[in-house]
């Protein structure tokens, strides 16, 4: 691609990334007070290294983190890669609008890279996707190559919303600016920056008004509704009256998010990745926050019970706990016939580390041993809980290599790993029972019925009889003849016995 | 003639288009022992690994430079060597692809330059190839950067066996008069591949996929329980042989500057094939294999056809006449509009995701280069009845409300997509087998219509519910 050199490397260097996401803007988003990494000597996470890495980018994070905003047109501005292989790609679902299933992309050609048209198309493409679809709001991811040929895409989203009249929001996250936590914290700084507290709750439709009940209003931060699991909780906090506002951004809808500024608590969902949202609608409008997780039993009530506790009502406290208690009866007595047949079963999850603590609790409902567990991108908060939870000798995995996770398969013992879906074929491939717990899976674990959809992927695989098929070898291998072996299949290579026949 | 239609809207949506690079990587993945590595942001790998991982349902080994903020603008070329040195530390594997992305490219990277710095520094590594490709997202698509990176890999590991004096050729070609080079398109699937390699074995040749993706990504449970490197393909000691084949044979028009090059090289006997999904053309594929070895035709093959023949005559009532609109690269274009074509289909719409000067030649009168929703729209005004195209299309189906065939890259939805076999008398069986089904699931009866005198008792309920006789009465005139 030669007719790129020179003139666009020199151009990047005047004009460059230094016209958008400063360094400065970057090392401000990696320092989070309310992070536990910050205080370790490297913050958020460690550099890339060339050759041996793994994991996505901030494009991909900050994708990742308001995709499921569904109804908002979200346009990637670059070439193909960035969007060509990942729209699409997510479990979450919505309840309604669809708008975010459609890939859209200004799909760079190299005209445009060279003569600077990459401007001029944007403000084309997000033209066109207002005209053809409506939505309430569109997003605008960048990406690497505009970020480094100096495109200004916030001048751009600014002018376009004036033009039409419709929020045009920057989300700018090249993916060279660092990792996919980066990312999620890109995209929340946009949400807080420039669409949370533009609007006004509605207020509460009358027929849903109860006289005994007060309602409160809430938000949940860093829960994506993967395969509709958050439809198993939302049902008891309508029942408690507690109204969410927002989730950012699992089903949400771009007028909900504007309304995040009047929640009276935020729960922070079993992630880190956030966490600059939950502190900065806190310094701005005093919202208190907690984190918290629906995952397993013992998680899912406290969750309900730190709401109560935050909401500050009696009254609310009292109906939560009855409502616990209820709940929690029903399922243990669903899950009483399990037990026996995964109680003792011993666990390796692998989960990249931030959700490890919320899983445990609820591997531990079941009676499941879990004998290692990731932590690499666990903070020190983190890890006291996981120590807590599984005592102090618990093996924590800070090297999470496919190659390291069989061999503590191995070495513990394990039945089955619990991995995101990165990890599925390391396991199949070793004839390891697996289970996917990452935001690609298309079931919903979450909530006290999510238990139930849990037991049933774990009896599944666990005890499955392909595994015994899977490890046999053919009949006719047992006791191999010399000659068999080579004529079943004739290499392609031996070039010694091919050569000049 | 088809005409290309260029792109005329600013924004893609549904993009049909895969990037380059994948589909560079994607031809390194055919090699033993293989390790592509992206020259870009990690993303640049992950958003790649996650696509393979989809389709093929396989663990895929791809690194990357990992560019971040200082390299992506001060220079990423120690990124390149630096990359490079720890994959051959970790893995030793039998070959590297360094295939660049956008971002690379944007920066002004010179590839060719940091291997051969990393050669110059790493000389204990020497004995492991590296392959350097330019594969920018911006221009092109998944197929030609499939292209790019074959053409690459000839051009740099293919010894040079061909040298003319005084216009005469002398080589080395047919030195091995067993072996019969085949070079493949990105499209052809695990599925397609074991059809070449069945059919050609069958003539008692030994043929050499370039690449092999049918050893590497066939999905199989190997004996290690952990490789970070491709578990099958073709090794690089093997293709540095291919100047003594007996012929090449070459499927896809996309790969037409790779056959060139390895002819140039070469000057092994080439046989070019664009796809092999019509009887017509499996019927040349197999005379062509019958002349190379000698050999008649095994009686098989001629089984098979026959078999297909009376798929044909079974399946026109169902295929026949039908308005299909396809959505996909050049050369799975090509074929399937062959395939149709010979059943007397109609492809009433075409979108592939970048120009192809190839897909000019089909006897069509347009071709839109677009995305998935110029083939809805298209699709809609045509009135097709059925799609054929990658996963993504099922959302359109779904609203166009008509059936999808699956194929091309990626499907994520079709356990098995990824090794289906379209090539052969048997494929091309199925493909008829299953065309008609689809189109029998969805076949349009006749509207039932209920008289405004019929004594029927749902008839009466109909007519009372609708409360609207004399508007029946009209709308039947205007039929």
């Amino acid at each position: 691609m030669s007719p790129l050199r020179g003139e666009i490397q020199n151009s990047v260097l005047i004009t460059g990334v230094t016209s958008h996401m400063k360094a400065k803007d970057i090392a401000e988003l990696l320092d989070e007070p309310a992070c536990e990494h910050n205080k370790k000597s490297k913050s958020g996470c460690a550099k890339p290294k060339p050759g041996s890495a793994a994991g996505g980018c901030a494009f991909d994070g900050a994708q990742i983190a308001l995709l499921p905003v569904a109804d908002v047109a979200h346009i990637v501005h670059g070439p193909i890669a960035c969007a060509g292989s990942s729209w699409d790609n997510r479990g979450t679902r919505s309840s309604g609008a669809n708008l975010y299933r459609l890939g859209m992309t200004t799909d760079l050609t190299e005209q445009d890279v060279i003569m600077g048209r990459g401007e001029k198309r944007l403000f084309h493409s997000i033209k066109q996707a207002i005209e053809d679809y409506s939505p309430p709001a569109v997003f605008v991811y960048n990406t690497c190559v505009p970020a480094l040929i100096g495109d200004d895409v916030d001048a751009v989203c600014k002018t376009a919303q004036e033009r039409w009249d419709v929020p045009v929001v920057s989300v700018d996250a090249a993916g060279f600016y660092g990792t996919k936590n980066l990312g999620n914290r890109i995209a929340g700084e946009a949400m807080v920056k420039y669409v949370v507290g533009t609007r006004e709750p509605d207020p509460i439709p009358e027929r849903y008004l109860r006289p005994d009940i007060r309602v409160h209003d809430v938000n949940l931060i860093g829960e994506y509704n993967i395969a509709g699991e958050f439809w198993h909780v939302l049902p008891l906090l309508d029942e408690l009256g507690i109204r969410v506002l927002c989730t950012l951004s699992g089903d949400a809808r771009y007028r909900e998010v504007q309304t995040m500024h009047r929640a009276e608590v935020n729960m922070m969902v079993c992630s880190k990745a956030m966490l600059n949202v939950a502190r900065k609608l806190q310094d701005r409008y005093s919202t208190p926050w907690f984190e918290g997780s629906f995952y397993g039993i013992t998680d899912t009530s406290e969750a309900l019970r730190l709401f109560a506790a935050y909401l500050n009502d009696p009254d609310l406290t009292t109906r939560t706990e009855a409502l616990i208690e209820r709940e929690e009866r029903q399922i243990r007595g669903l899950l009483e016939q399990w037990r026996p047949r995964l109680s003792g079963k011993r666990v390796l999850l692998y989960t990249g580390g931030v959700k490890s603590w919320s899983v445990i609790s609820a591997l531990q409902d079941l009676g499941m041993q879990v004998v290692a567990t990731g932590t690499k991108k666990s903070t020190e908060e983190d890890k006291a809980r996981i120590r807590e939870l599984m005592g102090e000798d618990t093996l924590m995995i800070e090297d999470g290599s496919p190659k390291e996770l069989l061999r503590i398969v191995d070495e513990y013992q394990a039945d089955i790993l619990i991995a995101g879906g990165r990890n599925m074929y390391t396991a199949l491939k070793a004839r390891v029972p697996f289970l996917d717990i990452n935001q690609e899976r298309d079931f919903g674990y979450a909530g006290y019925q999510g238990m139930l959809e849990l037991v049933r992927q774990l009896m599944l695989t666990l005890e499955s009889p392909v595994w015994q098929a899977a490890r046999t070898s053919a009949p006719w291998d047992e006791t191999p003849t010399h000659a068999g072996a080579e004529i079943l299949r004739p290499l392609p290579s031996a070039p010694a016995a091919m050569g000049g026949a | 003639m088809a005409e290309l239609l260029k792109r005329k809207k600013a924004l893609s949506v549904s993009p049909l288009k895969a990037s380059q690079t994948v589909g560079a990587a994607l031809a390194f993945l055919g090699f033993f022992r293989s390790m592509p590595i992206m020259h870009g942001s990690q993303g640049c790998t992950a958003f790649a690994k996650v696509f393979f991982v989809r389709h093929f349902r396989e663990p895929i080994p791809l690194q990357t430079t990992a560019m971040d903020q200082v390299s992506s603008v001060m220079g990423a070329d120690e990124n390149i060597i630096e990359a490079l040195k720890a994959v051959c530390e970790k893995n030793a594997p039998g070959i590297i692809g360094m295939v660049t992305t956008g971002l690379a490219e944007t920066q002004g990277t010179d590839v060719r330059g940091a291997v051969k710095q990393f050669r110059q520094r790493c000389p204990q590594f020497a004995s492991i190839p590296v392959v350097p490709v330019n594969t920018p997202d911006f221009t092109g698509s998944f197929e030609s950067g499939f292209a790019l990176a074959l053409k690459a890999i000839i051009e740099t590991l293919v010894p040079e066996s061909a040298t003319e004096q005084h216009s005469e050729i002398s080589s080395r070609a047919g030195l091995r008069h067993k072996q019969v080079n085949v070079l493949c398109h990105a499209n052809l699937t695990p599925g397609d591949l074991e059809f070449i390699v069945e059919s050609i074995e069958s003539f008692g040749l030994r043929p050499m996929l370039i690449p092999d993706l049918s050893g590497s990504l066939d999905g199989h449970l190997s004996d290690d329980a952990f490789n970070p490197l491709t578990t099958g393909g073709l090794a690089v000691d093997d293709l540095q042989t291919a100047g003594e084949s007996a012929a090449t044979l070459v499927v896809g028009e996309s790969i037409a500057s790779a056959a060139a090059a390895l002819q140039k090289k070469t000057a092994v006997p080439e046989y070019r094939f664009s796809h092999l999904m019509t009887m017509e053309t499996v019927d040349r594929w197999l005379m062509t294999l019958s002349r190379i070895s000698g050999q008649p035709v095994p009686a098989r093959w001629k089984k098979q056809r026959r078999q297909l023949q009376d798929a044909m005559l079974d399946t026109h009532f169902m295929i026949g006449t039908t308005r299909v609109a396809i959505a996909s690269d050049a050369d799975v274009l090509i074929g399937f509009e062959a395939l149709l074509s010979s059943m007397g289909a109609e492809l009433v719409a075409a979108v592939i995701p970048a120009k192809a000067s190839a897909a000019k030649k089909l006897p069509i009168a347009q071709i839109q280069i677009g995305d998935l929703e110029d083939l809805e729209k298209l699709a809609l005004a045509h009135k097709a009845q059925l799609l054929v195209g990658n996963s993504h299309a099922a959302e359109s189906a779904h609203r166009l409300g008509v059936p999808l065939l699956r194929a091309g890259f990626p499907q994520y939805d079709l356990v098995g997509g990824f090794q289906r076999c379209w090539s052969g008398y048997r494929g091309i069986q199925q493909a008829l087998f299953d065309l008609a089904n689809m189109l029998l699931v969805h076949h349009q009866e006749i509207q039932p219509y209920h008289s405004i005198y019929a004594s029927k008792p749902e008839a009466l309920g109909h007519h009372q519910a609708s409360g609207e006789i004399v508007q029946v009465v009209a709308g039947s005139h205007s039929l």
